[in-house]
């Protein structure tokens, strides 16, 4: 690995805090200027808003609009833009479809399955669909290194949704999508394979395609992009079949006084004025992502995951319970981690006077908590303009928490 | 950039006074933060109308286990009436730093506790 990083010249934050050692990229991304700069580009030179104008601003910023609807769908390997649902983030996308799934498909006796690993995101949609509906609600277990658990094992001929995490915000666990998705299929046939793909799009080739999912949700600002946008990527027919979730402008065909008619996807999802800036910059940041190649940002992140296990295990042994795979090629550069007897809050507050931002707490994750028996962990996570220097930095600063608060405690 | 992590806070989370139980506690009660996992036990036992003795157990963070170990000196022998004069700045006082909007629910763990005690 080079030993100064090249990706860092793009993040103008690391110009204004020099010394930032920024450790929480799956909380949320750092943003290089190409993207900065595109949005600054929209509200300075067109500015209007999008469908409505027959005027030349409005007219550039829906083609900007509609343009990133089609690098996205390039982007995720989807054969149509219609494909690509804007929403204001992963959260929105499945609780979207969630709630559409409500209205229809869905009776009696079908059963959902999800896993304990999964962000609340991606779990409390789908239960309280299951609990409105009366439906089954079946939970795949973890095995002891962080695997998913035989989850074909919770699947049969009535599981009618299963919604996933292509990578774990705490295990860093990459599941085997693929391969559960096809077996899933034939149990059973009329399946829907919903991906939360929050983790996985930002870091890894992922392909709809490929996969063969049904949908994919994810958010931009995980992945160097704007804040306020999120995709839902669903098959065309799916999409067209599924009950909208917000009423209002841009998603109508026709309203009468006592019905309406609506469009077909995206846009009878796409109720309102978007965040037209924020579509529009998110542009920039697939570009940004396709320059550097995202094979190029896996290897980065898989070098710089398996230096931090080892040099964490060097350093600190037993005493530092890393959560996960321990194969670095098994896992995303997230390392959840419980440090001696600290709590979370102490040892992600002293890094945080050290300038190192990691997180603290149970990250939106609180049933894999309780699977694994913690109240909480902290979680160092890496992207590409992360370097060793970074991790020997978080090295350091753990070994101040041990000066400041090591020794016996007497209780 | 100054810590939170200074003497008084660290003394008593290293060194926690009136850790424990008490044996037959007029009041007790307990509180939980899920969001981190912190939870803590408070008992009072009464005497005459003043606080004889208080006594925590429970985990968390320093700062959490700090300001329970400070406020049940701080309640010893103080009458019932002058508990509920007790709110977040007597607790900020107490642990003698500015608590940052992150960690003030750590910081006044120990508070809600009290505020449970007083209304039973
Ligand atoms: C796996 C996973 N799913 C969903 C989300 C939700 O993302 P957002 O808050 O952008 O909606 C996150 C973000 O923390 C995540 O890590």
């Amino acid at each position: 690995m080079s030993k100064i990083n090249r990706y860092k010249k793009d993040f103008p934050i690391f110009k204004n805090i020099p010394n930032l050692v920024y450790l929480d990229s799956t909380a949320s991304s750092l943003k290089p200027r190409a993207m900065i700069e595109k949005a600054q580009e929209y509200y300075q030179n067109y500015s209007a808003n999008i469908f409505r104008g027959l005027y030349p601003i409005s007219e550039k910023a829906t083609q900007e609009y509609e343009k990133t609807r089609e690098a996205v769908a390039d982007f995720i390997g989807a054969t149509r833009p219609e494909e690509v649902v804007f929403t204001r983030n992963a959260t929105e996308s499945l609780n979207l479809l969630a709630y559409s799934l409500i209205c229809g498909r869905l009776k009696k006796d079908d059963e959902i399955v999800v896993s304990v690993m999964e962000h609340h995101a991606n779990f409390v949609p789908w239960q309280q669909l299951a609990r409105k509906k009366g439906l089954k609600f079946r939970v795949i277990d973890i095995d002891d290194q962080g695997y998913l658990k035989e989850p074909l094992k919770s699947i049969n001929r009535k599981t009618k949704i299963l919604a996933l995490a292509h990578v774990s915000n705490v295990l860093g666990t990459i599941n085997p999508i693929k391969e559960i998705a096809r077996k899933a299929r034939q149990i059973s046939p009329g399946i829907l394979i919903v991906i939360d793909g929050a983790q996985a799009v930002p870091h890894l080739k992922v392909d709809v395609k490929d996969l063969n999912c049904d949908f994919l949700a994810f958010s931009a600002h995980k992945m160097l992009g704007p804040t306020g946008v999120g995709v839902l990527w669903g098959k065309k027919n799916l999409l067209d079949n599924l009950t909208p979730f917000n009423y209002g402008g841009e998603m109508i065909k026709e309203v009468h006084l006592n019905r309406s008619t609506f469009e077909a996807s995206p846009y009878r999802f796409e109720a309102g004025t978007p965040d037209i800036a924020g579509v529009i910059a998110f542009r920039a940041t697939i570009d940004y992502l396709k320059r550097v190649g995202l094979d190029k940002i896996r290897q980065h992140e898989l070098r710089l995951t398996s230096f931090a296990l080892e040099r964490l295990k060097e350093e600190f042994g037993d005493e530092m319970k890393i959560l996960g795979p321990q194969k670095a090629k098994d896992r995303g550069g997230v390392l959840a981690f419980v440090f001696k007897d600290y709590h979370s809050h102490d040892v992600a507050q002293i890094l945080a006077d050290q300038n190192i931002c990691i997180r603290a707490g149970h990250h939106c994750a609180m049933p894999l908590h309780q699977r694994l028996g913690l109240a909480s962990t902290s979680r160092a996570s890496f992207y590409l303009y992360n370097d060793e220097k970074d991790v020997e930095k978080l090295i350091k600063g753990l070994k101040k928490i041990d000066k400041i608060l090591g020794g016996t405690r007497h209780e | 950039m100054s810590s939170i992590y200074q003497e008084i806070i660290l003394e008593h989370w290293k060194r926690p006074h009136n850790y424990g139980r008490i044996k037959s506690p007029s009041k007790k009660t307990s509180v939980h933060n899920p969001s981190c996992g912190d939870r803590l036990k408070l008992e009072i036992l009464f005497n005459r109308g003043k606080v004889k003795e208080a006594k925590f157990t429970g985990q968390g963070c320093a700062i959490s286990q700090a300001s329970a170990s400070l406020l049940t000196d701080h309640v010893k022998g103080k009458k019932a009436a002058d508990l509920e004069k007790i709110n977040q700045k007597t607790i900020i006082k107490l642990l003698g730093v500015e608590i940052g909007p992150a960690r003030q629910r750590c910081a006044l763990l120990s508070l809600e506790a009290l505020k449970k005690i007083i209304e039973k």
